[in-house]
């Protein structure tokens, strides 16, 4: 893992090559992590993949999470791995939810969804990843060759791993609460 | 090829012997009941289909590998005669629901079964298929009853093999037509239902429960054990 | 009777031919109907046979509920979609509503294959944000456990792979061993499948006497066994011509894509994070990495047995070395006390009540810790806000990101070879959908 002068260093010059890029540096728990602004996080990845000195072109993982109500809400973790010399670092795009925490939810073209640049063309291995992010927290990835749905069926209306949508199933029926429960034995 | 043919020979008269043209009246009699045996079409037939089910390959989750690991050697379900797992529904008679219904599979798992020819039956192996299980939440639906009849559930997170065959020999037993009583007919458990009744003036379910423990036997009470099923003098 | 059959032979044909002449890219054209005809008849060029059939995700070979969309020029794939998702159960989700101790049994049945390692990535995420060191007693027993998950996944994938290319008896002797493995989990843990048997700070009981030595007899008969089982497989023709230069996908393309696991280092890549970025105990064992050339089929099973005889080396190993000790770490903040002190001391009593109601809280902060399961980098992300539950569990399933390779390996292939792409690919639906 790059140490925290490292890291330092690392962020310093993806600020060079563009502008407002990182936003905060944080090293805990032995990791390193790159919050970037989501406008640039294409930048910053193509520059930790192509640099030379840092080579970090394997993509662990990709994964969203919802800070709620933390705010910005949602964040897209992109876990990179330089193999050569067993490095990881994250790097931490954070977005805002646009629909300003109503949720009306069904998932019609009136909905505002938080956008990010996919990042299929640098790390092919992205594709079902980016698919899933989408699927669960409805964050669209412009640039996607075919985003759609690939866990939830095709015409499932909310995005079930935000916080606030319900966890569903159906509460254990016993004798006190089944005179409320719809007499399941008929 | 000559000694096969001598010795076929040798069988023959034994065979006739089978006949036993000899034999008269009581004798007749008894001799045809030691060897032969009177039923009806209907139980020959559910003899016959409970004794070569023929599972479709149905595995949908962790349940999947034990029902597997039931095919196989240590377990052995050839042993009853349903080890032709057959991939076809038209071809197959049971489907051992093995594993968690999401919401996505459900209608497959009901398009599955609706191919299926009947006679038909349903093992809801496992938790997950029997009520959920352990997942409570919008992807699962809590129970495969609520989608398709259900003839066997076997409890188990996985079920153990020698579980699963046991439900598959009560399901035997239901298909020749003797199914297994219920726990309240065998032991003839009386006054031990659960369910809250809602018709005005009859008692609710908080009353019913006070009622029975009010017979049941307590902690403070020592000496034998009054009997429970109905006695009239049976608290202390 | 036979002028019935012409009559209704022609009457398809001449349907069949008019729908394939309309449109001869035309998707979801029925399997069915236009089984049985004559393709090659007149009017038609080769070119214009394109079908999309379906297959799955109720299928003998799927391996799990996995549908494929499959676009075929008579037998030849063209076009390969993947459907996944028949099988997704929410475990994330409800992940978020447990208790950190009740998240275990739920990550346990995301890959139902190999739960040990599901259990150890959720555990080892979890220590890592508390910064607590396991005893190495609990490490080494994790060690063990986890190498003979790892050969008992490998055994179910040979006895189902063999079993979809019609060696079917491997079957029966693969499970034979599996057995005698379960037999050994319900000795340590009490079940066969899904123990619950790690626990954040190390492994929630003690092996029980006699299972060294079971476990000794069971290492001392595996090597046979393999030997056995490469002695079925490895020189029959109708195995090698079915995986030799099959699904074979470049070592760059699948490092593209993400993959990792027996199919990588069947291309040839000697990435396995047990060496490279050591956990647990293996620091401590002499193994080697068994690697193939080409990244056929044919070396991903031969990778995979070569893996179950290190997994062997690994477990005799672990079990000479196995140190004394206590199983489980000392931190009462995380860990339940024993029992007898339960009984006598309050303060035990407190911790065993804050633990078993409320759960212990993990400070803020959020990690990712991968480790080398049977198909690849598991790697589990948990977000932790400071409460008892975790606010987002995600697992990096290993299948997910291989089925990605499952297009590139079956394009411009035979169907026949696309069910041996499926089956040496090993995905296990319960992870790729979780």
């Amino acid at each position: 893992m790059p140490d925290a002068p490292g890291l330092e260093l690392i962020a310093q010059e993806i600020e060079e090559g563009r502008q407002g890029t990182v936003i905060e540096t944080s090293f805990d728990h032995g990791r390193a992590t790159l919050i970037v602004n989501p406008e640039n996080v294409l930048h910053a990845l193509t520059w930790l993949r192509d640099t030379p000195e840092q080579g970090y072109r394997f993509l662990s993982s990709l994964h969203a999470a919802d800070y709620l109500p933390a705010s910005p809400r949602f964040a897209v973790h992109y876990e990179l791995l330089c193999r050569e010399r067993v490095e990881r670092i994250r790097v931490k795009a954070l977005l805002n939810d646009p629909a300003g925490g109503e949720t009306n939810g069904s998932s019609s073209a009136a909905e505002k969804l938080p956008q990010l640049d996919s990042c299929v063309a640098l790390y092919p291995t992205a594709e079902f990843q980016e698919r899933e992010a989408y699927d669960f927290f409805g964050i669209v990835f412009k640039g996607h060759p075919d985003l759609r749905r690939i866990l939830m069926p095709e015409d499932y209306v909310g995005w079930p791993q935000r916080r606030d949508y319900p966890i569903g199933g159906e509460p254990v029926l016993f004798t006190h609460n089944e005179i409320e429960s719809p007499r399941w034995f008929e | 090829m000559e000694v096969e043919r001598e010795s076929l020979r040798a069988r023959q008269p034994r065979a006739r012997d089978l006949l036993r043209g000899d034999l008269e009246g009581k004798d007749l009699e008894q001799y045809v009941e030691e060897r032969l045996l009177t039923t009806t079409l209907e139980s020959a037939l559910n003899w016959g289909r409970a004794n070569a089910l023929f599972p479709l390959t149905f595995g949908l989750a962790c349940c999947a590998i034990e029902m597997m690991s039931m095919v196989t050697s240590r377990y052995d379900i050839a042993r009853f005669g349903a080890e032709a797992f057959r991939a076809s529904p038209r071809q197959a008679d049971m489907i051992i629901l093995s594993g968690r219904v999401s919401i996505k599979m459900a209608p497959v798992v009901r398009r599955v079964y609706d191919q299926m020819l009947e006679p038909k039956w349903v093992i809801a192996m496992g938790a997950c298929s029997s009520s959920g299980g352990m997942f409570a939440n919008y992807a699962v639906v809590q129970g495969a009853d609520k989608f398709m009849p259900v003839d066997i559930h076997v409890p188990g997170c996985p079920p153990r093999p020698e579980a699963l065959l046991h439900g598959f020999n009560k399901l035997q037993r239901l298909v020749r037509g003797q199914p297994d009583l219920g726990w309240r007919q065998r032991y003839n458990a009386v006054g031990t239902e659960e369910w809250a009744r809602f018709e005005p003036g009859k008692p609710t379910a908080e009353a019913i429960e006070r009622a029975a423990l009010a017979v049941a036997p307590k902690h403070s009470e020592t000496g034998a054990r009054p009997d429970f099923a109905g006695d009239e003098d049976s608290h202390a | 009777m036979a002028d019935d059959l012409l009559r209704d032979e022609a009457d398809l044909t001449e349907r069949g031919y008019s729908r394939l002449g309309e449109d001869p890219a035309s998707p979801l054209v029925d399997a069915a109907e236009v089984a049985g005809q004559d393709l090659e008849g007149p009017g038609l060029e080769p070119e214009q046979e394109v079908l999309t059939i379906n297959m799955g995700p109720h299928h003998p070979a799927t391996h799990g509920v996995l549908r494929l969309i499959v676009t075929l020029q008579g037998e030849r794939v063209l076009d390969l979609k993947p459907v996944m998702g028949y099988l997704h159960t929410g475990i994330e989700k409800n992940c978020e509503d447990k208790s950190y101790w009740k998240v275990i049994p739920f990550v346990e049945r995301m890959d139902y294959l190999s739960y040990f390692f599901q259990m150890e990535a959720f555990c080892g995420c979890v220590e890592r944000l508390i910064d607590l060191e396991i005893p190495p007693r609990a490490s080494y027993l994790r060690v063990i456990h986890m190498e003979l998950n790892r050969i008992m996944s490998h055994l179910v994938w040979l006895g189902t792979s063999a079993l979809d290319l019609g060696a079917i008896s491997m079957f029966w002797y693969c499970f034979r061993e599996r057995d005698a493995i379960l037999d050994l989990f319900e000795m340590s843990a009490g079940q066969r499948m899904h123990t619950r048997y790690f626990q954040v700070g190390g492994v929630f009981e003690d092996i029980p006497t006699g299972f060294g030595q079971k476990l000794r007899d069971f290492c001392a008969l595996m090597p046979d066994r393999i030997d056995q089982y490469e002695a079925l497989l490895d020189r029959n023709e109708i195995f090698l011509r079915r995986t030799r230069d099959v699904g074979v996908v470049s070592r760059e393309r699948l490092l593209e894509l993400g993959v990792t696991g027996p199919l990588l280092r069947a291309a040839g890549d000697p990435w396995d994070l047990r060496k490279a970025d050591p956990y647990l105990a293996y620091g401590d064992f002499d193994f080697s990495i068994p690697v193939g050339t080409v990244g056929d089929g044919y070396d991903r099973y031969r990778v995979r047995l070569q893996e179950m005889r290190e997994s062997v080396r690994i477990i005799v190993q672990a079990l000479e070395g196995l140190p004394e000790g206590p199983w489980i770490a000392d931190d009462r903040k995380y860990v339940l006390p024993p029992r007898d002190e339960v009984a006598t001391s309050m303060e035990a009593l407190i911790h065993h009540f804050k633990l078993v109601t409320e759960g212990y809280r993990v400070p803020p902060g959020e990690h990712y810790y991968a480790i080398e399961s049977p198909r690849g980098e598991l790697g589990c992300f948990v977000l932790a806000d400071g409460s008892a539950k975790p606010a987002r569990v995600h697992f990096r399933d290993p299948s997910f990101v291989n089925l990605q390779a499952f297009r590139d390996m079956s394009v411009g292939g035979l169907i026949a070879d696309l069910i041996q792409n499926l089956a040496m690919l090993d995905p296990i639906l319960g992870g790729v959908d979780r």
